[in-house]
């Protein structure tokens, strides 16, 4: 019952985000851009002085080292991305994930060696609860920058809050139930690394992004916005990210 | 009859003949530019030579007039004449600097071109990779090249991962400009601020 009435609380501040816009633009729902900015600070801070610095040592790791990491818990994943591949009724990812997390597990000893790649079991981009939402119609609301988190949006928000309802079967073995073979922070020590394997790998390409923009905040929210897009979409076309038409009256050169 | 049939048929064939020569391909004008950078940041020259050099390249290969009105939105319609003109010359030095700083720190890129879609007669979409290396994943890169004129074809936007550059820079400028009660004067102090 409790679960219930906070998915209906969380459903209400979705509605109310979607009309507290405070932008003409509808792809600038930026509702609380003063708590948003001062979140976005903090994580700046956090960033500088615990997760950046970790994530270069973890690239001093030798490389076989770090790619069986960043196999595993993109192993895990694949737990939460199978019920969304089945819940926007793409049956066929859900197969070829199922058997991935099946031959990594077993094979590929708890998914440190991606086994599956070698058999042709192609690697799917990631499903979470907020994409499954949004396929079925849900607007996604504000756009907040959530602590360590980051940026989200009101809809991905409620997403999150789902893997924690029951909706991450790695979360409800690990932390909710006690199955006696896993311990909490084995949870979070698997989103923890996670989170410093992207890091790692995309050190370069945030500091260009911070370097080289004059609002570092909206470039953020931009890129932010734009990748969600493109997630939700399932599209390969990746050059649907921009509309002809605003190019039309620009007739130079 | 048939040497008129005939002047005429010469008359077309040296026409397309000359055409197809002229053309230039839209993916190969992108590996041209992009090795002409690999070799430049490969090359053992002084940081601020890669950095004038790269501004060279871009300034012959990029619309960059072009990117800053769109980048400029809506506001476009509602600048005066010469606030446009200050523009222009702001976001120029700021594209050129921007767009130096942020391949100046990779010591030898490889990108590969591999395949090119048309969108339209003014559009092809170039589609090209940017190498793995030991510390980061390969990145799929692609290039919005503007063919008006197939004889000199311009880059429009670069999408990195499906993210555009172009719409990203739009979206950042839209946001100070917003943040200041749609005043312009804003963004050129930024734009300023950014070029020193």
């Amino acid at each position: 019952m409790k679960k219930i009435l906070y998915l209906i609380i969380l459903f209400s501040f979705i509605s109310f985000s979607a009309n507290a816009s405070d932008e003409s633009n509808e792809n600038l729902k930026d509702c609380w851009k003063g708590f948003n900015k001062a979140t976005f600070a903090l994580n700046q801070a956090l960033d500088g002085i615990l997760f950046e610095p970790i994530a270069r040592g973890y690239r001093h790791l030798p490389a076989g080292i770090r790619y069986g990491t960043s196999n595993m818990v993109s192993n895990i994943s694949n737990l939460v991305t199978i019920p969304n591949n089945l819940l926007q009724g793409d049956f066929k990812s859900a197969v070829n994930n199922s058997m991935r997390l099946i031959v990594n597990t077993t094979l590929g000893i708890v998914g440190i060696f991606d086994v599956a790649s070698s058999l042709g079991l192609e690697q799917l981009d990631r499903e979470d609860y907020g994409q499954t939402l949004a396929s079925w119609g849900m607007e996604s609301g504000c756009y907040i920058v959530l602590p360590i988190l980051g940026p989200s949006t009101a809809r991905d928000a409620v997403g999150h809050t789902i893997n924690f309802l029951g909706g991450d079967p790695w979360y409800n073995i690990t932390s909710k139930n006690d199955t006696r073979y896993f311990k909490d922070s084995d949870y979070f020590i698997s989103k923890m690394t996670d989170g410093v394997d992207f890091r790692a790998k995309n050190i370069e390409a945030f500091d260009s992004v911070e370097k080289n923009s004059v609002d570092f905040y909206a470039s953020v929210k931009s890129l932010y916005l734009q990748d969600r897009e493109r997630k939700i979409s399932n599209s390969g076309v990746i050059t649907d990210a921009m509309d002809d038409s605003d190019w039309e009256d620009i007739e130079i050169k | 009859m048939k040497i008129k049939g005939l002047v005429i048929f010469i008359f077309l064939f040296t026409f397309n003949f000359n055409y197809s020569v002229c053309a230039v391909e839209p993916s190969k004008f992108i590996s041209k530019i992009t090795g002409k950078a690999s070799s430049i940041l490969a090359s053992s020259d002084t940081k601020e030579n890669k950095i004038l050099k790269l501004k060279k390249i871009a300034a012959d290969s990029v619309d960059i007039k072009g990117i800053g009105l769109y980048t400029l939105g809506k506001h476009r319609k509602l600048i005066s004449e010469s606030q446009k003109s200050t523009y222009n010359n702001l976001f120029r030095e700021y594209f050129l600097k921007s767009f130096s700083n942020r391949l100046v720190d990779y010591s030898d890129p490889k990108i590969e071109v591999k395949s090119e879609e048309k969108l339209s007669e003014k559009y092809t979409i170039v589609r090209s990779i940017l190498v793995a290396t030991d510390k980061r994943p390969e990145v799929k890169l692609d290039w919005r090249v503007y063919t008006k004129d197939p004889n000199n074809p311009l880059i429009r936007d670069l999408v990195i991962e499906g993210l555009s550059l172009a719409r990203t820079q739009k979206e950042e400028f839209n946001s100070i400009i917003i943040s200041n009660n749609n005043g312009i004067d804003a963004l050129f102090e930024n734009l300023i601020e950014f070029n020193k």
